[in-house]
């Protein structure tokens, strides 16, 4: 009965939904009077290209990059908040399970000689692809999170590693502190909240594009604590095989 | 065209929702409707014919749109963190009333 | 080509949807879910928005199988006495 009721809803919706959107014309979906010429992302992507200006208004490379840490750096803002509520939520309510997980099998030598060679090289892609973020795809949300899994495989390794790490707390919180300074140094001198005060090199080198590399870095940083954080909270609990 | 198949995968992800009775059969509808979200944000912003939005010195053509992109960044992001609050609300669960399935956990309350 | 490549790719993540939310065994949705994680760095790829793909291969791939799986862990068979 309830499966029935579900569908018939389903395809009520679905109806709904491509009745008004179907267009007959084109491939894609009708969406109103749409007109790319005048929408803010062309005003974004003009400011980066147009060889007629002095010189670019970012520096970097990576278009999305300037919009994640320039345009809209208040939204990155928001995340990094939102992320670390849900550690919070995660670390509390990882609580009331206090046993420790025990596995049935113990890893093996294979296992633990392999994962110190695997995990050091997953750390050193991923403090790579958040250095590097303004010059290529990437950035600091993908880089935080390979830090992250770099850290779930030592914890798979070595039992006795939740107890030895310790300073994610202190990383975390240094890295957004910093960030904060840094927003009201931008206010202090530009006039407005993380503005863009150091001086844009040309585009392409390592050092350019004001404070979007030292952002991101901060950035990656505080994910990767953050993620590391999270998946150590669930190796708590009784847990059998 | 993929711009239909995209809303299919949302609808399967409302469906999942309606009729399933485990909770961790709801929480992967959930993941399955967010996978779908983010697909179809992306694929307002392509226009056909143009390069991905990284400058490349002497490229003459237009790029794609880079603003969904910046959004569906964080939107990924958001939804491994409502993920692992979840997954963590389900065992405490299950660690109080022994079972997955919601008919078994609100039948303590039926006279 | 290329949009049949885009149409083919959609096809298999909307069954594989439709097998994960049907299957009776709990750890075969997530492996399907896994998969439609895979499938999706391609759809994102021919869409040309390579931050998207990076962050999605690592994040859907990795760390949210690892969540479900260790949750799944939890679960005492019916036959375990302690």
């Amino acid at each position: 009965m309830k499966k029935i009721m579900a569908i018939l809803l389903t395809v009520a919706v679905a109806f709904f939904v491509f009745s008004n959107l179907y267009n007959t014309d084109s491939d894609k979906m009708l969406f109103g009077d749409n007109n790319p010429e005048e929408a803010v992302s062309q005003q974004y992507v003009n400011k980066s290209v147009d060889p007629e200006r002095a010189r670019p208004e970012t520096g970097s490379a990576n278009i999305v990059t300037s919009v994640v840490v320039n345009y809209r750096s208040f939204d990155t803002l928001g995340e990094i908040t939102v992320l670390f509520v849900s550690a919070l939520g995660v670390a509390l309510l990882g609580g009331v399970l206090r046993k420790k997980v025990t596995f049935q099998y113990k890893p093996g030598f294979i296992l633990n000689q392999g994962m110190t060679i695997i995990a050091g090289i997953v750390l050193i892609t991923g403090i790579y692809i958040f250095v590097h973020g303004h010059l290529s795809p990437g950035g600091g949300f993908p880089g935080g999170a390979m830090i992250g899994s770099a850290f779930l495989l030592m914890y798979l390794s070595d039992e006795t590693f939740r107890a030895k790490i310790t300073g994610f707390k202190i990383l975390e919180g240094t890295a957004g502190s910093l960030i904060l300074i840094i927003g009201l140094v931008g206010l202090s001198t530009g006039g407005y909240f993380l503005y863009n005060f150091l001086p844009n090199g040309t585009v392409g080198d390592l050092i350019s594009a004001g404070i979007v590399p030292v952002l991101y870095v901060l950035v990656g940083l505080k994910v990767g604590s953050e993620v590391s954080n999270i998946l150590g909270n669930f190796f708590s609990g009784e847990v059998e095989q | 065209m993929s711009q239909y198949l995209y809303i299919g995968l949302m609808l399967v992800g409302i469906y999942g929702l309606l009729s399933q009775k485990n909770i961790i059969k709801l929480i992967l509808s959930l993941n399955i409707l967010e996978l779908g979200l983010n697909l179809f944000i992306i694929s307002t912003g392509y226009s056909g014919g143009n390069k991905a939005p990284i400058i490349v010195l002497g490229n003459e053509g237009g790029y794609v749109d880079p603003l969904p992109q910046a959004i569906v960044l964080t939107a990924i992001v958001i939804g491994l963190g409502v993920t692992a609050v979840a997954l963590m609300l389900a065992r405490n669960i299950y660690k109080k009333y022994g079972t997955y399935e919601i008919d078994e956990i609100r039948g303590d309350d039926d006279d | 080509m290329i949009e049949i490549i885009s149409l083919i790719v959609g096809g298999f993540m909307i069954l594989f949807g439709i097998l994960a939310v049907e299957s009776k065994k709990l750890i075969t949705a997530v492996i399907y879910m896994s998969l439609m994680s895979l499938l999706s760095v391609v759809s994102f790829i021919i869409m040309k928005a390579p931050d998207v793909a990076i962050t999605e291969a690592v994040i859907g791939s990795g760390l949210v199988t690892f969540l479900f799986i260790i949750t799944l862990l939890q679960v005492k068979k019916a036959g375990d006495e302690k």
